[in-house]
């Protein structure tokens, strides 16, 4: 299987000289289609760097990282939009929908990025929200939606574009768990019946099970974990919890 | 236009409050200190801008319309020997003293001109006739200063240099830079007014026939009478605003006020602006994260200035609109003309996508600490 993501020897050192911080240490990492991976790691370790190398949305400072095949390490920063654009839905802990606009309309936002019509792109954000299960509550703005039915929202405007990978920072860190687990497993079925890949940085130990495969770092380096149950155990044994 | 840009700037409706008023704040300072300054130049030198005279014949070294000397008014049978010369008409501008019913004394300015031709003549009458100027001492005033020259109106009688005068017309907006008012009559009663001997005058205004060359008549004019300054309408304008532009407190503190307040103007639209545009900072990083184009954010926030643009324009207009009125009745004009409105709008605007073309930079970096920050 071809690989979505496939990360290679890279590092990160924000700022020069004296004031240079290294973030991510050379670091290896594939994810193929079907895979929810999960990453773990204390805080500072470095993990919204990784997962922002691998949105294009940060540059490595070395190695190279190939999303669908394609290099992006060193390419120009004005291809990057497009790349993102084509491959890459975000999801934040933050929600992050503009406030503005209602959840159809932020969704459209997305769909009209790709280029979408006014009307074809409000047909498609209403079928996305009744995907996430919000048909009903289209018209209303973020600040009347709960945590939980903001991040489906946000799910659907990350999913508007087709994207083949999902990235997702500490998605349910800010849900109750009924809700967090709602989100992971819109997620997983994504990555199972859509041949999707789905990364999902998170501390939160009730999700651990969604996860296909877990990787952990500490202190800007990636160690694979052995899969099972002894997972969210051995977290817990570092402290690591909700 | 996006939906973000529409959708954004109404959203929050204080911070929409907060962006207007700084808009509208700044604009209408712009207004007001412009308008003084234009309304200043206009005042200045409103007399000879509706003169309708092409040139201005003075005695040697006058510099400015309100600070003539006399000279023969012979003069005048060379000027009209001279081709391309029309018409040759005597004018008096000089100062002289008001006699109050109550006994005290103002300054005013006798302005007498030729009541045939008319040039440098009253405008704005609001009752009365320069016709009626014909009778034996009779004057026009300008309502503004009725309070100042202690009368009521047409039919009031009083003194000036001795003699009497009586109010057959009034004229609206005629203002006087100086503390002296303008007082309209013929030129035959400015003579007496303003002390001119029979055979003196002030001024001779030069109308040209029509199609002449105003600078070659100009030219002509200074060749066939050696003994007198020729200016062409334009020159006397300007000789006279910055007469009194320079010259005095007034006219510097009003031409400071102009530049100061644009200035100002600019740095509150400016913060303004900026702040608004930074308050949605992490949508336009969002944004950049869904795959937008750096053209897609500057668009967003350039169409989010124009908006706040415009609705701070508008107001201020109407805010600046009853200023420049209420300034009508007022001791210091206040001008709006429509160049000066248009003029704003494109200021208005240029500020506006200036400033949020300073936060654009700010906005288009995307930093993923933010984005993913909870
Ligand atoms: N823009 C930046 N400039 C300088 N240093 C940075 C920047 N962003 C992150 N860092 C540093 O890089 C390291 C890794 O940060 P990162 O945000 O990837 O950690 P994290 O694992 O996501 O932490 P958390 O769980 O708290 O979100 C930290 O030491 C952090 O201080
Ligand atoms: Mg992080």
């Amino acid at each position: 299987m071809e690989p979505l993501i496939e990360v290679r020897n890279v590092t990160k050192t924000y700022g020069t000289g004296d004031s240079a911080v290294t973030a991510l240490r050379p670091t290896d990492l594939t994810v193929l289609p079907g895979e929810v991976l999960l990453m773990c790691g204390p805080s500072g370790s470095g993990k919204t760097t990784l997962l922002s190398i691998m949105g294009a949305i940060l540059s490595a400072t070395s190695g190279s990282v190939k999303l669908l095949g394609q290099e992006i390490v060193g390419i120009k920063e004005s291809r990057l939009p497009d790349i993102r654009l084509a491959n890459i839905g975000f999801i934040f802990q933050g929600f992050n929908l503009f406030p503005a606009l209602t959840a159809l309309e932020n969704v459209e936002v997305a769909l009209t990025l790709k280029g979408l019509s006014k009307s074809a792109a409000r047909k498609r954000a209403q079928e996305l929200l009744e995907q996430v299960g919000l048909a009903d509550r289209t018209k209303h703005h973020p600040a009347d939606l709960s945590g939980g039915q903001k991040q489906r929202v946000a799910i659907a405007r990350a999913l508007a574009g087709d994207p083949k990978i999902i990235l997702a920072d500490e998605p349910t860190a800010a849900l109750d768990s009924q809700s967090g687990q709602l989100v992971m497993e819109t997620l997983s079925t994504l990555a199972r019946d859509r041949g999707r890949a789905v990364v999902i940085v998170t501390h939160d130990s009730r999700v651990l099970h969604y996860g296909t495969r877990m990787v952990h770092i500490a202190d800007g380096r990636l160690q694979e974990q052995a899969h099972g149950a002894q997972q969210s155990h051995q977290m817990e044994h570092e402290g690591v919890t909700a | 236009m996006t939906t973000l840009a529409w959708k954004n700037p109404f959203h929050d409706k204080v911070r929409l409050a907060v962006t207007l008023t700084g808009i509208v704040f700044a604009l209408v300072l712009i207004i007001v200190q412009f308008g003084l300054f234009l309304g200043f130049l206009d005042t200045t030198a409103n007399v000879v801008v509706r003169s309708g005279v092409d040139l201005w014949l003075t005695a040697p070294g006058v510099p400015h319309v309100n600070g003539a000397a006399a000279f023969p008014e012979k003069r005048r049978y060379k000027a009209l020997a001279v081709d391309g010369v029309e018409r040759v008409e005597r004018f008096a501008l000089q100062f002289s003293q008001w006699k109050l019913p109550a006994g005290s004394q103002e300054s005013v300015q006798v302005t007498g001109f030729d009541l045939d031709g008319g040039m440098g003549g009253p405008w704005n009458i609001i009752a009365g006739s320069i016709e009626d100027l014909r009778g034996e001492d009779t004057i026009i005033v300008d309502q503004l200063y009725l309070e100042k020259l202690g009368v009521k109106g047409v039919g009031d009688s009083i003194e000036i240099n001795q003699r009497r005068a009586r109010i057959v017309g009034l004229t609206q907006g005629i203002r006087s830079f100086t503390t002296s008012p303008y007082v309209y009559t013929s030129f035959k009663n400015g003579q007496n007014y303003t002390l001119l001997k029979e055979d003196e005058t002030y001024f001779l205004l030069v109308k040209a026939k029509p199609g002449v060359d105003l600078q070659k008549l100009k030219a002509d004019l200074r060749t066939a009478i050696p003994d007198v300054d020729v200016f062409t309408n334009d020159e006397m304008r300007d000789r006279t605003q910055s007469y009194w532009l320079f010259t005095t407190g007034a006219g510097v503190t009003t031409l400071m006020g102009a530049v100061l307040g644009l200035l100002v103007g600019i740095v509150v639209v400016a913060q303004t602006i900026y702040s608004a545009t930074v308050d949605h900072i992490r949508e336009f990083g969002t944004l950049k994260a869904m795959g937008a184009r750096n053209s897609y954010i500057y668009r967003i926030i350039i169409e989010q200035a124009l908006i706040s643009a415009t609705m701070g324009y508008s107001l201020a207009l109407v805010a600046g609109w009853f200023v420049a009125k209420s300034s009508e009745t007022g001791s210091a004009a206040i001008l709006l003309p429509p160049e000066m409105a248009v003029g704003l709008f494109f200021l208005a605007l240029a500020m506006c996508i200036v400033a949020s073309v300073f936060s654009i930079r700010k906005a288009t970096a995307i930093d993923p600490a933010m984005v993913f920050k909870g």
